[in-house]
């Protein structure tokens, strides 16, 4: 393998005064943790890069790594010589031969960090294009719109030439301080959220209403999947999911409201759950995957007399964005397959016939008078059940319990 | 007893037995079931498909439980041809592959389908250039045995999918039946579209095998029912059975190099004991071969006789492939590389294992000094 080094560009991050050593940090942190598994490599930290020696390790495979990480702009697969116009020339051709056999069209970029080489950017590319079409019959120049960009970064360290750049997730590190809490549902929408709210650097706990026996362990199944789908992102690899006994609190919305307002109150339980969740351990929001118009409860009136139960940020990633948008994003995290699998979840088997699309305010708070759902609440806060999920490890709801010794019989 | 047939089956490895009887036991519900005792079914039914991907690069497949590779083969080429139909009727395979292969290929040919049985070599290996120029714009499946179950050849198969690479409208199905455990297999590395298994043939229990089948590849099921296995498979899905064969196969890639290596051994010395006797022609190919198959001829014997010569000393090998060794015809793979129809009627294959001992090979010396010298 010629190519010695991965080439990290930081996304975001760059422009981040104050806060961009605490960012950096972060950002290193993590990927030192999601590439755990190649021991050979070593990390050397600039300013506003970072080099990844591969010692050997598969680039590619190490690439596939770093996708998992949010706060890296691009990636490039480089090599290094001293920073001398004939090192330059030789380093320059080798890279051209080994990476590139097909006829195709090239141009080469300069960018001299280092002054004290005694030429310009410009005289440098082309002494070096000059050298490379000389050997290299298969290419012929193209300055306006290149196949293939050879790029050379002139410092006083050495000179690193890398030909391709490969777009990272972009985004900001997810932080391990100051979560959000993610309302799960099992549907496609919820995970999508809870993908695009790590990229803004949250870090997430996940919260899922269940209610058996109108539920089964195997809706539970999929927000445990689907949750791990999740862990990737996350910076230590792990989520906390919580299940939240739902029954009793659903049935009582159905006995004491009318069927039209089912929905709307169900919700404002949910937020009202969630809320006192947050607050009791220090999480400043709420994230889930509410849309506009997709359901007729998923009105803006609707939003606005489920959202009037509490002041917390509740952060709808999703609400600007079209079905087909969310469905490519479920099936590139890897959860739409999931999301289809055919079972109910709380929020479609209670589903009236006719939800109010403009519900009031008013008339919910009249509504859920008629019983003390305070009681109701603290009973659900009380008996969550708490799970821990990680990246790649298979967690089988029904079998983890199961006296016989599962694994044995793999 | 000397066993020297494991090509034709294998003993049950004991820990796979304790497996399928332990699940047999325990969980013996139905996958398809809505509750909870259903649902452990599924989980494991899940935890069997995922080792099992995990141990051939197959990540991208589904695993389609069957009763046996002959299901698999059926079920694979069928189901190729039956969805692609109106693509184009060309299919190709080889001279050499197994029955469950080359008559599904025959009567999809009585169907109307147009069929290119590949020749092969005095090696038994098909020639890559033949192939090139057998592919047309028609063409909707190519179908190979990765080791050849009667003589050991190993077949171009990564050569195969290279070139099959620049064909994306053409299916890619291996038999890998005699290669699984024995030499490396990764399916998507390799460029395979389909994949057929068989567990009886790695210490594995009869009556399970298995399809690999790549995501996005669609072929036609084979058996109306149920919505079983992708709906590829309908009846109720045999739980203990894929468990079983999931630790099986991980139990046989686990000592692959190890066993390799040591079979290698045994190989070489019934090799060169065979090499002694001037009627003893060895059919089995030099290079890139099984060392676990060594198949010969006794010039002048019928290969029956050959066979049934050793049972008093309790010593087991086979005439041609033990499935269809009962009726006395000339092999057709023997014939297909080059044999005339005595020696093809004269062929035994000795087929070896990791169990196979140096004392038994010297076991296995003896009586064959007798013999021959009993049928000169
Ligand atoms: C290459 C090959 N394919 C398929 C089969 C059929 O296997 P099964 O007995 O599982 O149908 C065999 C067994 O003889 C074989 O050797």
């Amino acid at each position: 393998m010629l190519y010695d080094r991965i080439l990290i560009k930081y996304g975001e991050l760059s422009l981040k005064g104050r806060n961009k050593h605490t960012f950096l940090d972060t950002v290193l942190r993590t990927i030192k943790h999601k590439c755990i598994n190649f021991q050979n490599l070593e990390y050397e930290r600039f300013y506003d890069r970072l080099f990844i020696i591969l010692n050997n390790e598969d680039p590619f495979e190490v690439i596939d790594r770093l996708q998992t990480v949010f706060g890296l702009h691009s990636f490039s697969l480089c090599t290094k010589c001293e920073s001398n116009i004939e090192s330059i020339k030789t380093l320059a051709l080798d890279v051209v031969s080994t990476e590139i056999k097909n006829p195709t069209t090239f141009k080469v970029e300069t960018n001299r960090a280092w002054k004290e080489i005694p030429k310009t950017s410009i005289e440098i590319s082309q002494e070096i294009a000059r050298h490379v079409l000389k050997n290299s019959p298969q290419l012929t120049v193209d300055v306006h719109k290149p196949e293939v960009t050879l790029k050379i970064d002139i410092r006083a360290e050495g000179t690193y030439i890398m030909t391709r750049d490969i777009l990272g997730l972009g985004g900001l590190p997810v932080g391990t301080d100051g979560k959000g809490l993610l309302m799960m549902s099992g549907g496609i929408d919820s995970p999508v959220a809870g993908f695009l709210i790590q990229k803004r650097g949250v870090g997430l706990e996940v919260m899922h209403f269940a209610s058996p026996p109108y539920t089964s362990d195997r809706s539970i199944q999929k927000v445990v999947d689907l949750t791990e789908k999740l862990t990737k992102y996350a910076p230590n690899s792990k989520i906390k999911l919580h299940i939240v006994p739902f029954t009793k609190l659903q049935k009582a919305i159905f006995d004491y409201c009318p069927k039209s307002y089912g929905i709307t109150i169900m919700r404002r339980m949910m937020y009202r759950i969630c809320e006192q969740y947050a607050n009791s351990n220090n999480f400043p929001l709420i994230v889930n995957g509410e849309n506009l118009g997709q359901v007729a409860s998923q009105t803006m009136y609707s939003m606005y007399a489920i959202n009037s139960v509490t002041s917390m940020p509740i952060i709808r990633p999703l609400v600007t964005m079209d079905k087909n948008e969310i469905i490519r994003i479920a099936e590139k995290i890897e959860t739409y397959e999931i999301s289809i699998r055919p079972f109910e979840d709380c929020c479609t088997i209670f589903v009236p016939e006719n939800p109010v699309t403009k519900p009031d305010v008013h008339k919910c708070l009249e509504f859920e008078k008629n019983f003390d759902y305070e009681v109701l609440i603290k009973e659900c806060l009380d008996n969550i059940e708490t799970m821990e999920i990680v990246e790649g490890k298979a967690f089988n709801v029904v079998t983890e319990d199961s006296s016989c010794p599962i694994n044995d019989l793999f | 007893m000397i066993y020297l047939d494991y090509t034709s089956t294998t003993p049950v490895r004991e820990e796979v037995l304790e497996s399928f009887v332990q699940t047999t036991k325990n969980f013996w519900g139905n996958p398809s079931s809505l509750h909870k005792f259903g649902l452990i079914s599924e989980d494991l039914l899940k935890m069997a498909r995922k080792q099992m991907k995990d141990l051939i690069d197959a990540k991208n497949y589904e695993v389609v439980f069957t009763s046996c590779a002959t299901e698999s083969n059926n079920l694979a080429i069928k189901g190729i041809a039956h969805r692609k139909g109106n693509n184009g009727k060309h299919l190709i395979t080889s001279g050499v592959e197994h029955p469950s292969v080359y008559h599904t290929f025959e009567s999809l040919r009585e169907e109307g389908y147009d069929v290119t049985f590949l020749k092969v070599n005095k090696d038994g290996r098909i020639d890559l250039e033949e192939l090139k120029n057998a592919i047309r714009k028609d063409t909707i499946l190519v179908s190979l045995m990765f080791v050849n179950n009667e003589i050991g050849t190993i077949m171009p198969i990564i050569e195969v999918g290279k070139l099959l690479k620049k064909f994306p409208k053409i299916t890619f199905h291996v038999d890998i039946v005699q290669a699984l455990g024995k030499i490396p297999v990764k399916l998507d590395e390799m460029n395979i579209d389909l994949a057929t298994i068989s567990a009886h043939k790695i210490y594995g229990l009869k009556g399970s095998g298995a399809l690999f089948v790549r995501k996005g590849i669609e072929i036609v099921s084979q058996q109306t029912g149920g919505s079983q296995e992708f709906n590829l498979r309908a009846g109720t899905v045999d739980v203990p059975s894929a468990v079983s064969l999931a630790k099986a196969m991980r139990l046989i890639l686990n000592d692959l190099d190890k066993s390799y290596e040591y079979v290698t051994k045994l190989n070489n010395k019934v090799r060169t004991m065979l090499i002694n006797y001037p009627e003893i022609i060895i059919n089995s190919p030099v290079e890139q071969v099984s060392p676990y198959i060594i198949n010969f001829s006794v010039k002048g014997v019928k290969s029956e006789t050959f066979v049934h010569a050793f049972e008093p000393y309790e010593i087991y090998f086979s005439s041609k492939s033990a499935c269809s060794s009962k009726i006395s015809k000339p092999s057709r793979i023997l014939k297909a590389i080059g044999l005339d129809d005595d020696l093809a009627s004269n062929s035994v294959r000795i087929s070896l294992s990791h169990l196979t001992t140096d004392i038994e090979i010297d076991e296995l010396e003896k009586a064959f000094k007798e013999v021959i010298n009993n049928l000169r």
